[in-house]
């Protein structure tokens, strides 16, 4: 009995690159992100007669590629995939997949390679990508022979999506690409040396229960991996129940809404006073999806010391690695979370969490009010996040890039659903938000995106507006412009003296650049008309670039200074 | 190699706080291709290392306390030609480092040293860990 063929069985022999395509295909990934080069043209070839299954997003530059794939993968929960030539192509890639390995965002990287026979002469184009990639991928692996190609693009897919997510490169020489053989398509379930998720035990569920039900003073500091793990329901049962104040790191952030009674704010070096001092105090320390980054904790050694710690996990290597826990809760959040709720006693701590909304008024008087309600002449950052709010109601994605923007971005951004929140946290890479914001529009395109940018991150990766303009995505650019690299300048200002070491910036005339790419766009430099362009951009069904002239010197505060105790926490 | 049809073992040392070795063995299993990483001290395991030792013939017949060096070492003769002889021993690192200072002096052409190799003196169940994984 024949059967009919289809996209993962089609009849007879085909080329690697077609191989390849079908993979992707079969994998569902519909929208992929990358550069045509000589070392991957036989997949573009391909690309070309498979546009019908697969849209080819093309950049203008491959780490454009990488970060709109990590958008598309965050704002969709889906693998993100990229695809570049050799050398230059792949290398341009590194940068993103380094983001994605600390933000475990899933990729999927292919790059094209020379012809086997070149390997190691040093041929036009050829660099040891599976070498410089191997410690910034969650695997890595060279396709030389033409067989190879669906089962090696099964297993990326699988070990990219499962367990604690990361990016996969798949580096495929030409020469594979051009030989055929025959395919079939099967994906991936089970690879006998990776086991994505540890068992839970059993005892570790109770113990942890214990704790939290004894717990006079508890909180929570949940991470991304309540997101990643699609956990956000459990995790909405699980705070609601236990009662316990919860407080996110910035990656975790949406995972349930602003607005939450429970949720009492953000840790760590730019997070809210409250929580950051109340580690300190509480008793008991519930750590949920989340690594115990150095800009969470500050100093370890006077991190939460007087606490009992339980950390719900997924990644074994995380435990202990930065803080000694007393509990480690070992398996996926959705799962944990859900097993732990028949032991866990209801409760309220109705003083406990006084004690956050206390320090919550002092931030509001020594630093919300004034960021977000300023009174003086000259923008802040805060009151274009706040009219951002108004305006989107807490349902735009939200994408950021680092510095400043960044941390006024995730401190007063209100958020009402999940995955809202995408942003360069590990790394911090400098020209995240643009590409990344692209593919948040095309993950989810019945949302509006919105890229707060600094104006020297704008500038990493400004090239993306190319892109932009071709696909007509309907990205809404904020620049919010201070003339300064400024995060580098408040620590100059406070750590070295004033110095301003090749931090501020002479910058272009954005909205010409944007005009040159037919963006509309406008400036507003003065508080009566920034409402006004807000809504209008908002109210805008095409790109749109905002450029926001803030006040030039502003400092992000609260703030604990780099290798401080969480209890130092400074308000100005 | 090792007991297991391909299935590789890979000894590496490391001297560094036990601490600092279970997060090393977490992050090395966490490689996708690492079946299991163990952690054992010296006292748990047996360890040896192997050298080569290459001494121009004539030292041997005419410096006679070399045959005596190579007698106490209970070293191995690998290769003896005209211009060259080849010496094996395998051991503890100061047995290797001790037959290297003894040499010496008569001098050495070559010499290599392997790096460690061992096994535990508590049975390791790699069959029934991989039986586990096959689950």
């Amino acid at each position: 009995m024949s059967t009919k063929p289809t996209l993962s069985n089609p009849k007879g022999s085909i080329t690697g690159a077609e191989a390849i395509v079908r993979s992707l295909a079969s994998e569902g990934a519909d929208l992929i992100y990358g550069y045509p080069g000589g070392a991957i043209m036989p997949v573009y070839d391909e690309l070309y007669k498979f546009q019908d299954h697969i849209n080819h997003i093309l950049v203008r530059h491959e780490q454009g590629a990488a970060h709109a794939a990590q958008g598309f993968a965050r704002v969709s929960g889906k693998v993100g995939v990229c695809v570049a030539t050799s050398g230059p192509g792949a290398t341009n890639l590194v940068t993103g997949i380094a983001d994605a390995m600390i933000d475990s965002t899933p990729l999927v990287c292919i790059t094209g390679q020379v012809p086997s026979h070149l390997l190691g002469s040093d041929a036009f184009q050829e660099t040891d990508i599976i070498g410089i990639s191997t410690p910034v991928t969650k695997w890595s692996y060279q396709i030389t022979r033409v067989e190879e190609i669906p089962v090696i693009i099964a297993k990326a897919f699988y070990i990219a999506r499962s367990g604690r997510p990361g990016p996969v490169l798949i580096d495929i020489t030409k020469d594979a690409q051009f030989a055929s053989a025959d395919f079939s398509y099967q994906p991936c379930t089970r690879i006998r040396s990776y086991k994505p998720v540890p068992p839970t035990a059993e005892t570790d569920l109770v113990q942890a229960a214990e704790l939290i039900n004894q717990a006079k003073n508890p909180m929570i500091v949940w991470g991304q991996g309540v997101i990643l793990g699609e956990a956000e329901e459990e995790f909405r049962a699980f705070v609601e129940k236990s009662g316990v104040p919860a407080a996110w790191t910035i990656l975790g952030v949406s995972a349930i809404e602003t607005a939450h009674p429970l949720n009492v704010g953000m840790v760590g070096m730019h997070g809210n006073y409250g929580p950051n001092l109340l580690t300190n105090e509480c008793d008991v320390l519930i750590a949920i999806g989340m690594r115990f980054d150095d800009r969470v904790t500050g100093d370890l050694s006077t991190y939460a010391k007087q606490a009992k710690i339980i950390h719900f996990e997924i990644d074994p290597a995380e435990v202990n690695k930065n803080v000694e826990v007393d509990v480690a809760v070992m398996g996926d959040v959705k799962h944990t979370l859900a097993a732990i709720m028949p032991h866990i006693e209801t409760k309220t701590y109705p003083e406990w969490l006084g004690q956050f909304k206390e320090l919550d008024a002092i931030e509001f008087d020594k630093v919300i009010d004034a960021e977000i309600n300023p009174t003086k002449s000259g923008l802040t950052m805060g009151e274009v996040i706040k009219t951002i709010n108004a305006n989107s109601k807490g349902d735009a994605v939200i994408v950021t890039d680092v510095g400043q923007h960044q941390m006024i971005a995730c401190r007063y951004a209100e958020f009402a659903q999940s995955k809202s929140n995408i942003t360069s946290g590990g790394l911090g890479t400098m020209g995240f938000a643009l590409p990344a914001a692209l593919g948040a529009k095309m993950g989810a395109p019945e949302r509006e995106v919105v890229a707060v940018i600094g104006d020297g991150g704008f500038q990493m990766n400004i090239q993306e507006l190319g892109t932009i303009f071709q696909t007509q995505a309907a990205v809404k650019i904020v620049i919010l412009n201070n003339d300064f690299l400024g995060m580098v300048r408040q620590w100059q200002q406070l750590f070295f003296d004033k110095r301003y070491a090749s931090t501020e910036m002479v910058n272009p005339d954005f909205i010409r650049i944007a005009e040159g790419y037919f963006i509309d766009a406008k400036r507003v430099t003065e508080r009566e008309e920034m409402t006004a362009a807000v809504a209008e951009m908002m109210k805008s069904d095409k790109p749109y670039l905002l450029e926001v002239c803030v006040e030039k010197e502003n400092n992000v505060f609260p703030m604990i200074p780099s290798g401080a105790s969480v209890s130092d926490i400074r308000l100005e | 190699m090792s007991e297991i049809e391909d299935i590789f073992r890979f000894v590496i040392v490391a001297k560094l706080t036990e601490e600092q070795v279970i997060k090393i063995v977490k992050q090395i299993e966490k490689q996708i291709e690492v079946i299991k990483a163990f952690y054992h001290t010296d006292e748990e395991t047996i360890f040896q290392e192997s050298a080569l030792y290459k001494v121009k013939s004539n030292s041997l017949f005419e410096q006679r306390q070399i045959q005596n060096v190579i007698k106490k070492s209970h070293a191995n003769i690998v290769t003896v030609n005209p211009e060259f002889f080849v010496i094996e021993k395998t051991g503890f690192r100061k047995e290797t480092e001790q037959l290297y200072n003894d040499l010496a002096p008569y001098g050495l052409l070559q010499f290599v040293r392997s790096g460690r190799i061992s096994v535990t003196k508590s049975p390791m169940q790699i069959t029934h860990i991989l039986k586990e994984f096959s689950k």
